[in-house]
Parts: structure tokens; C-alpha cells; sequence
């Protein structure tokens, strides 16, 4: 039995919030894994559906949209 | 680029007069030049000396090499010199060492700087409170009382314990903690603050939310002892509701004795309640919630600037110039001139702006600098050649990313054409390298990967700019903020990250075309719409400023309330003031008022709005560049306490009136009572009408002046004289006046007969019937929003549950509107006193200024665009949070119609809403198209 699960995770991350949250992250040095990739958009308002099932297609296992 | 910064310095000299004014600055050594420091906190690493965190009110320690937060700016490191071990004791200068660039600079002097400058703005800021040594408090002998200052680090996520709060004595997690309210506010017996410090109550409410927020799973028993709730800003009674409904506990009394809990932890508090009932109750935690005093050094910069503070150490300054110093052309602001919260502290920082500015318009333009660039080189039939600059920002990134792996992989990329590893790509050197190799080989994108783009993109912009491209050419990879730091004990995982970054932001790249930045010819006039104190003063401002304004006004006269209003919450007469005023607005050469006017249409935006405006039935054209809406609000009439139908049952301006008419009738008046609160607080308007409270001290000082022994009552539901209006509610007391609390559920009833006014109440403290015999009986009616649906109809902007004009932000952007170019001030947003309707409405002019100062307007080029996909079918229209898309119809020749969209770019934000609902691809945002997201997302996935 596997005893890790490292799931693929992609992040669209509002560039005034949750983007400028990660960077507040780095400055504060807060350690977390690095299986996350970032896509920076302007509002998570601008993230189409498609994007998000083009994500999954692609062998996302999770799609997190932070604003 | 037009502001200097003067960090670690001080004001040692002042001199002239306002215009021309001369100010010494003592510059202190940083020991770390600002021109060579990255911010990457080596420094603080290697510095083996640990003081107290004065930001984390010495909960834990930082560095003598240090920064204060990781918000500072400028982000850029200092040496304390009383800490460096070098700096007292010779021997050290690991700093120096391991800093990469060389920064480190201990032969740094002290030196002093001569300003030439026209007009200065002193906001010196606050400290809080300091309840050591008040034994009754236990602050400093009990370890489980803290303030609410340390709180607030404990709770936050950037604090000591990062957000998980737990107790000093143990380090548990606190089960039940208890808040008391003022103190070292309120309070003359000891500490000699007489005032309210504004804040308190709010912050308070605000941290036991958010220690709810964060205990979700065990909850938090928490309980506040207070005198009066304070909670008259916008949206604050809502909140102070929500908390009540949320099971924290309220309790209206103030402990007299704070014990060491049972078991050497926690504490017990001995208070008494309203009934007379003598309770003892165990915290685990109690904070004290401290308020706000002048800052330390405050007299002595009073005394530099030679300016007037009043006996509390707070800047002086009349109710009717609210940032106006005792010195003309120095301005006050913030909680130097009164405590305050935030939104009225940015508020009065522009207002103080604009004060400042107003008598220097005449210079305005003449010291600012601006960059000039060479034309931009065409690029359109280019295929992509794609520069990589791979950042290792010392050993920032490259101490976790193999930075040199991370750029061979860069090679291999599509359109790759030149791959670069950087010491410091963001160094100026750099810059020069970067735009060299963009000549040398005909780069037409660049891909930077380093930091965030949220500082340092704007900087890579100017480079490609400096080198001919676009600026929008330049995609960067974040591999420090947010790869690693963030991953420092996973590097091999970090490098795999950063290759996976560097992959998007190449493939991305690849798809970006250059982008115009839109500008618009901006109408340099302006239009108020509101002839009350706040409209006249933002009109005659603009006008100050060299802006032709037009002045619109429904009535027939100018002035609104304040005919109606005696006096100023500090005894300055309105009614001369107010005719000064008018006279001045009808006498400005670039002021237009017109009465009996009334807004008709409104098309157009930022910069350029074109209205009709009816007057006296006559329609005619304004163009405008920015609009401040001032439409103030009314007293409202109410039906209760037999108001319309006794005269003697006044309301707050009618009782003005009277004295401003016929003071002498009050002199043979035995008996007046007060009512509070009503209309405001309850289920129709559940909002606080702010002003009454004031109102009520004033009005009752007053008759006590005319007749000391007349009998004043006044029936409350919490007194709400905030600020330093603290000290009218103490001379109220002083005098006599007496007050008896009510609550909703058991309001006061009156009755009249021929000889006066009955009012039937119930005493809390005695817990005794009351029947108070009245002669007059005045009423704290609400303050009403005047209507204003065809105003927000028009220009598509809003208003909150309550009927007040909404400000974008209520901190960021307190009297901008959510619709660009439009501004908002005065009782139209929400009741306020006359000092805070000026303040806002100097403010909106400062404000309006920083669109109207330019003849033409630069707009961001992230934006909204229509592509040949659209069949018009308006999807987008309504979901557009900022009304930025139209549907027009076309016909072709054969008479053919098509429908399409059209976006404003002066509107539009970049958000993407409408791309986002587009199911065809018919719209979407530069710089940020689905083609291109697309790409990042295969690109993401593609390892």
C-alpha cells in the first residue's frame, strides 16, 4: 500500500489576495510542500470553467481557485 | 518617483513661513545602504544579538539587523545601533560578512538634511496606553493579563504563536477570556485620560470574532466588561449586533479587583453588576483593551513645529478647519489631532493633502519627475525569441534551487533563445545587461525568474521599456517568495518546482503580445452635487485648486443642516462661519452654483462625464472630469413620544433653532428631558445616528449655562461621545445633567397634560419606577440618508442597506466610490458632525485632484477586449460588476443587424468576470486570455 499521496495541485491565485498572500508566505518564511504550481490571474472572477476541466484533463488531482 | 523617503529621522529645526518654510532633518545612520539592500534577510540570520520585537510587543525577539514587519517600507534592512554588538562593543560584523551585496556600511553618519518646502503635515501617530504599574489591573504581576495591543500579535498569523493564541502563563490554549474596555480612557481619576479613545470597543468586538473565527472547533467563552459600547461608524452597529447573536457576552460594568486565577493561572475578576450584585468569575485570559495616547515625542515635535496641542498632548485645531494646525501651512492629521480609527484616519490624510496642496497649486507640476522612453520597436511579425533571466538573488533562491540546473533546463524551452544566471537580476547592473542582450539578440520576450511580480515586475517593465519593447513583454517566475522560502528543506523538490514555473512563464511568453496603454483627454472641471457645508467646502476647494466646479443644489439656498445647527461640538457659533462660507462659494470666479437644480442625465466616465442639468425648468450641458456626490441627510420626523402632536416635544434642530432664535425663553424652563436613540439602533434603521449623543451634552451644557438650576434629564441607551468629546458627556455630569439608561425592550412613555410632559421610566441603578415632569421634551431623531435613487441610477454607483452613498473601501479608499471619478463626502455616506463632513470633504477634493491635475490620463492596459467570437448574446453584460459593457447594434448594408458588445476601458478593471462567463471566447483580458492561461495550465501539467 502506498503510504504517501502526493497529489498534483493547481492554484489560480487573485493577484491582490491569495497571490500577495503567497508571497506575505515567503517574507514570513511559513514552510509548506511544494505541490502546488500557481497560475496568477487579476480576480479569481476571471477563471472560466474550462480552465478548470482543462486542469483534471491534463491529470490535475485538485484545482484550487483562491480570491 | 515623486516621494522621498527620510526613514530614521527627526525633525530638529522649522522655520519660516507657510510657503516657505525651512525644516532640518537629523538623519540617523541605517548602517545599511538602501541602494545595495535586497531584502533577503541574511543579515538578520547570521546577527548572533537578540533584542525584545517591539512589533510583537516583546513577545518574542528579533534581531539587531532587522526589519520591523515584513510589510516595511521601504523593504530594506537596519542596524540598531543600541543592540549591534559591534556597534557597543567593537567586535562582531557577521552582517558584513555574509551580506551579498556589500550593503553593510558601519562607517554611516549621522547627518543633517535642509528641506525647502511650501507646506508640512505632521501624524506623528499614537502609542497605546501602558498599564504598567496600575495595580488594579494586575498588569505585570499577573501573567495571564494582557493588553490588547500584545492580543492582537498573539491572534495574528504573523504573530509569535501564528494565530493559534495561547496563554503566557502555561501556553495553553485560553477556554474562556475576558475583555475589559476602557482603559486608560474615560478615566480622570488616575491616569488622566478623560477622553474616549474611539478605537477600543471596535478592535475588541473585532478580536472576539476572529478568536471565534479561529477556535471553531472548541469554542471560546468570551465576555467584555464595558461602560458604554461604542459603535457609531458605518456598519459598526451590524457588527456589534452579529457579536451580541453570536453568544459573547456583554456585561455593562467594570471589574474592580483582578486576581491571580485558582490555580496560578488565569484570572479572577470581582465586579459588580447593574442590580448590585457582587459576582467573582475565572478567565483563563483577560485583556485589557488599551487606548490610544499621543505618541511619545509628540510635545517636543509641537514644540519644533511651534504649534498648539491641547491638554490632552492632541494636536489643537477648530471643528470648523479640522486639519488646520495653529500654524498656517502645517496641517494635522490622524491620532495626533484626535484618536481615531482607520477609515477616518485616511480620510483626513487626504484632506490634510489637500489643505497642504491648495495654497501650492500655483508650483504644482513644477518639482515632479517623469521618465521618457525611445520609441517602441515593432515586433508584430516576429516569431518569439524568448530571453530567460534566472535569478539567484544571492543565496536567496540559489541556497534551495539548483538556479544553475533550473537554467539549463531554460534552454531547452520552445523559443528559448538565450538563457542568463543572475547574482541579482533586479541589480541596476543587471538592467544594463538585460537590455544589452535584448540588442544583441533581437530578444522580443523575457521571462524573469526571481521574485514576486507584485514588486519587481514594474521594475523589469522599465527595462524592456529603456530597451525599446513593449513593457508587457516580460513574464516572471516566482521562485523565491513563493518556491524558496517557502520550501527551504525540500531542494530538490524546489529546483522540480522552479523548472515548472520557469516552464509556464516560457509558455505564456510565447503567447503575449505587446499592449497599448490607453489614455483619455481628461476634462479638467469638476461637478458637486449638494449645497451643504460638505458640497460648498469640496466645491470651493476645487476651486482653490484651479478647477473650474460647478455647484449643484436642489433647494433654493446653499448651507443644508447647518442653518439649523448652533454650534460646533467645541462652542464655535455656526451660523457666521456658514454665511463666510456661502458667501465665499458665491463669489468664486471658478464656481457655477446653481439652485434649483437637479441632475438629468449622466453619460461618459473618469475624466470625462458629460451631464444635463436642469434648472428652473431650463435644461443645460456640464462636462466634468470627476464628480463629488454631497446630498447629505435629514433629522428624520418620528410618531413616537407624542412628537406633532405637543409642541413642546422637540427635536434636535428645532431645539437649535430655538436657541439660536430666542435663548431667554429657556431661562424660565424648570425642567427639560432628553430622549436618545430614537428611530436610530432599532429593527427599521439598525445603525447609530452617530451625532445625537454629542448633540444631547452640547444642547444640555447649554441650558445648564442659561439656567443652572433647570432640571435636565437624559434617557440613553449607550452614550456615544467618542473622541474628545468625551469631556462634554464629564461636564454634563458636572453640571448636573442626569441620565438614566433605557433599553429597547422598555422605552420611556410620555404623556402630556396642560401643566407639562410626563415621561415614565425605568432607573437601573435603583431599579425604581421614574415619572420625570417635563416642560420640554427633545428627541435624538435619526439621521436619514436623503433619497438618492435617481443620483445612483444614473451614474451606476451605490448605497449601503441604510440608504448611504457607498466608498469602495471603507478603510483603503474611504471617500472614493466604487465607480472611478466619483467622489463621496459628508452626511451622504453616513451621519457624521460637521468637523468629519469638512475633513471628508477636503478630502473628496484631494482625491478628485489626483484625476483632475492631469491632462491626460494613462490607463492600465489590463483590460477587457471584444474579439471576433462575440454574437452579442450578453452574457457578460450583467454579470460586469463594473457596468463597463454595452450591447450595440449594427446594420450592415443589406440591412443586416448584428449585436455586439463594447467595453469601456475607462470603466473596466481587468477582472475577467466577463471572459470567465463568455462561453465562445468572445471576450476576454489582456494579458491574461484563456489561450494563455491554457497554455500555463498544460504547461503546469506537463511534467
Amino acid at each position: 500500500m502506498q503510504t504517501s499521496y502526493e497529489p498534483v495541485i493547481l492554484g489560480f491565485l487573485c493577484n491582490w489576495c491569495a497571490y500577495a498572500g503567497g508571497d506575505l508566505a515567503g517574507v514570513s518564511r511559513l514552510q509548506y510542500p511544494p505541490n502546488m504550481r500557481a497560475v496568477r490571474v487579476m480576480c479569481s472572477g476571471m477563471v472560466h470553467p474550462d480552465l478548470v476541466i482543462e486542469a483534471f484533463q491534463r491529470g490535475a488531482d485538485g484545482v484550487i481557485v483562491m480570491g | 518617483m515623486n516621494i522621498t523617503l527620510h526613514t530614521l529621522s527627526e525633525v530638529v529645526g522649522f522655520d519660516g513661513e507657510a510657503g516657505n518654510f525651512t525644516v532640518t532633518i537629523k538623519k540617523h545612520p541605517r548602517y545599511i545602504q538602501m541602494d545595495k539592500c535586497i531584502a533577503c534577510g541574511l543579515c538578520a540570520e547570521k546577527c548572533p544579538k537578540k533584542v525584545p520585537n517591539e512589533f510583537n510587543m516583546g513577545l518574542d525577539k528579533r534581531k539587531a539587523a532587522f526589519i520591523p514587519y515584513g510589510q516595511a517600507v521601504p523593504l530594506k534592512y537596519a542596524i540598531d545601533a543600541e543592540a549591534c554588538i559591534y556597534l557597543t562593543r567593537g567586535k562582531c560584523r557577521a552582517c558584513e560578512k555574509f551580506c551579498p551585496t556589500g550593503a553593510i556600511n558601519f562607517d554611516d553618519k549621522e547627518e543633517l538634511v535642509e528641506l525647502q518646502v511650501g507646506s508640512v503635515i505632521l501624524a506623528p501617530g499614537f502609542k497605546p496606553f501602558d498599564p504598567t504599574g496600575w495595580d488594579f489591573y494586575g498588569y505585570g504581576r499577573i501573567a495571564d493579563v494582557v493588553t490588547s495591543i500584545e492580543y492582537e500579535r498573539l491572534l495574528s498569523a504573523g504573530g509569535p504563536c501564528m494565530g493559534h493564541v495561547v496563554r503566557p502563563s502555561d501556553e495553553t490554549p485560553p477556554k474562556k477570556v475576558a475583555w475589559i474596555q476602557c482603559v486608560g480612557s474615560r478615566n480622570t481619576n488616575r491616569c488622566d485620560n478623560g477622553y474616549c479613545s474611539s478605537v477600543c470597543c471596535m478592535y475588541a468586538i473585532k478580536q472576539m470574532l476572529i478568536t471565534a473565527e479561529h477556535a471553531h472547533d472548541e469554542p471560546v467563552e468570551q465576555a467584555v466588561f464595558f461602560m458604554d459600547m461604542r459603535s457609531p461608524g458605518k456598519e459598526f452597529e451590524r457588527y456589534y449586533e452579529n457579536a451580541k447573536a453570536s453568544g459573547i457576552r456583554f456585561i455593562r460594568s467594570r471589574p474592580h479587583t483582578i486576581d491571580p486565577g485558582p490555580s496560578g493561572s488565569g484570572v479572577r475578576l470581582r465586579y459588580v453588576t447593574e442590580n448590585g450584585d457582587t459576582l467573582d468569575e475565572d478567565f483563563d485570559l483577560c485583556v485589557l483593551s488599551v487606548g490610544l495616547e499621543p505618541a511619545k515625542g509628540s510635545r517636543e515635535l509641537a514644540a519644533t513645529m511651534g504649534i498648539d496641542l491641547d491638554p490632552f498632548g492632541f494636536a489643537l485645531s477648530s471643528n470648523l478647519a479640522p486639519v488646520q494646525s495653529s500654524r498656517s501651512g502645517v496641517f494635522v492629521t490622524g491620532a495626533f489631532q484626535a484618536p481615531k480609527a482607520i477609515p477616518r484616519s485616511v480620510t483626513q490624510a487626504s484632506a490634510a493633502a489637500a489643505a497642504a496642496a491648495e495654497s501650492l497649486h500655483d508650483a504644482r507640476g513644477s518639482l515632479t519627475r517623469q521618465k521618457t522612453y525611445p520609441p517602441e520597436i515593432d515586433i508584430h511579425d516576429q516569431a518569439p525569441r524568448i530571453g530567460v533571466f534566472v535569478c539567484s538573488c544571492g543565496i536567496n533562491i540559489a541556497g534551495v534551487v539548483d538556479v544553475k540546473a533550473v537554467a539549463e533546463y531554460a534552454k531547452g524551452l520552445p523559443h528559448v533563445a538565450l538563457v542568463e544566471n543572475n547574482l541579482f537580476t533586479c541589480s541596476a547592473d543587471t538592467q544594463d545587461i538585460i537590455a544589452a542582450r535584448i540588442r544583441e539578440h533581437r530578444l522580443n520576450r523575457i521571462v524573469v525568474a526571481a521574485c514576486t511580480p507584485r514588486t519587481h515586475e514594474a521594475l523589469f517593465q522599465d527595462t524592456l521599456k529603456e530597451a525599446g519593447l513593449n513593457g508587457y513583454l516580460v513574464e516572471m517566475a516566482n521562485i523565491r517568495n513563493q518556491n524558496s522560502w517557502v520550501h527551504q528543506r525540500e531542494p530538490e523538490r524546489a529546483t522540480a518546482k522552479a523548472k515548472d514555473q520557469v516552464r509556464m512563464a516560457v509558455a505564456k511568453a510565447g503567447l503575449i503580445d505587446p499592449l497599448k496603454n490607453l489614455s483619455i483627454q481628461v476634462v479638467q472641471k469638476a461637478l458637486v452635487i449638494g449645497g451643504g457645508v460638505a458640497g460648498m467646502t469640496a466645491a470651493l476647494g476645487l476651486a482653490e485648486q484651479g478647477y473650474p466646479t460647478v455647484l449643484l443644489e436642489r433647494g433654493d439656498r446653499l448651507g443644508g443642516n447647518a442653518w439649523h445647527v448652533a454650534s460646533t461640538a467645541k462652542d464655535e457659533p455656526v451660523g457666521p462661519w456658514l454665511e463666510g462660507l456661502i458667501q465665499q462659494v458665491q463669489r468664486h470666479e471658478r464656481i457655477k452654483v446653481l439652485t434649483h437644480a437637479r441632475l438629468k442625465t449622466a453619460v461618459g466616465s473618469v475624466g470625462s462625464f458629460v451631464s444635463e442639468i436642469e434648472v428652473h425648468g431650463e435644461t443645460r450641458a456640464v462636462t466634468y472630469g470627476a464628480a463629488v456626490l454631497a446630498t447629505g441627510a435629514s433629522e428624520s420626523r418620528t410618531d413616537e413620544y407624542l412628537y406633532g402632536q405637543d409642541p413642546r416635544v422637540l427635536t434636535h434642530l428645532e431645539l437649535d433653532d430655538r436657541l439660536i432664535e430666542d435663548p431667554d425663553h429657556f431661562k424660565g424652563i424648570h425642567s427639560m428631558a432628553f430622549i436618545q436613540c430614537v428611530g436610530s439602533r432599532d429593527s427599521r434603521r439598525p445603525y447609530c445616528s452617530r451625532i445625537c449623543c454629542t448633540h444631547t451634552m452640547r444642547s444640555a451644557i447649554r441650558l445648564k449655562t442659561l439656567n443652572p438650576d433647570m432640571n435636565i434629564y437624559v434617557l440613553y441607551r449607550d452614550i456615544r461621545t467618542y473622541g474628545k468629546r468625551e469631556t462634554l458627556y464629564q461636564k454634563a455630569r458636572e453640571l448636573g445633567v442626569l441620565f438614566i439608561r433605557y433599553s429597547l425592550d422598555a422605552k420611556p412613555r410620555v404623556s402630556a397634560d396642560p401643566q407639562g410632559l410626563s415621561v415614565a421610566c425605568s432607573d437601573p441603578i435603583l431599579q425604581m419606577p421614574l415619572n420625570l415632569q417635563v416642560e420640554h421634551l427633545v428627541l435624538a431623531t435619526a439621521i436619514e440618508a436623503n433619497p438618492t435613487q435617481e443620483l445612483t441610477a444614473l451614474y451606476k454607483c451605490g448605497v449601503n442597506a441604510d440608504g448611504f452613498l457607498n466608498e469602495a473601501h471603507p478603510k483603503l479608499r474611504p471617500v472614493d466610490m466604487a465607480v472611478d471619478g466619483l467622489f463621496v463626502c459628508g452626511m451622504a455616506n453616513y451621519p457624521q458632525p460637521i468637523e468629519e463632513s469638512l475633513a471628508q470633504a477636503q478630502a473628496a477634493v484631494s482625491r478628485a485632484c489626483v484625476i483632475l491635475a492631469q491632462r491626460e490620463m494613462k490607463l492600465d492596459a489590463i483590460k477587457s477586449a471584444v474579439t471576433d467570437k462575440c454574437d452579442g448574446c450578453a452574457l457578460c453584460v450583467d454579470v460586469c460588476p463594473y457596468r463597463a459593457i454595452r450591447l450595440v447594434e449594427t446594420e450592415d448594408g443589406d440591412g443586416r443587424k448584428t449585436r455586439r458588445i463594447v467595453t469601456d476601458p475607462a470603466l473596466c478593471k481587468g477582472c475577467g468576470l466577463c471572459a470567465a462567463t463568455c462561453p465562445k471566447g468572445g471576450v476576454e483580458v489582456n494579458g491574461f486570455t484563456l489561450d494563455q492561461l491554457r497554455a500555463q495550465v498544460a504547461a503546469a501539467l506537463a511534467a
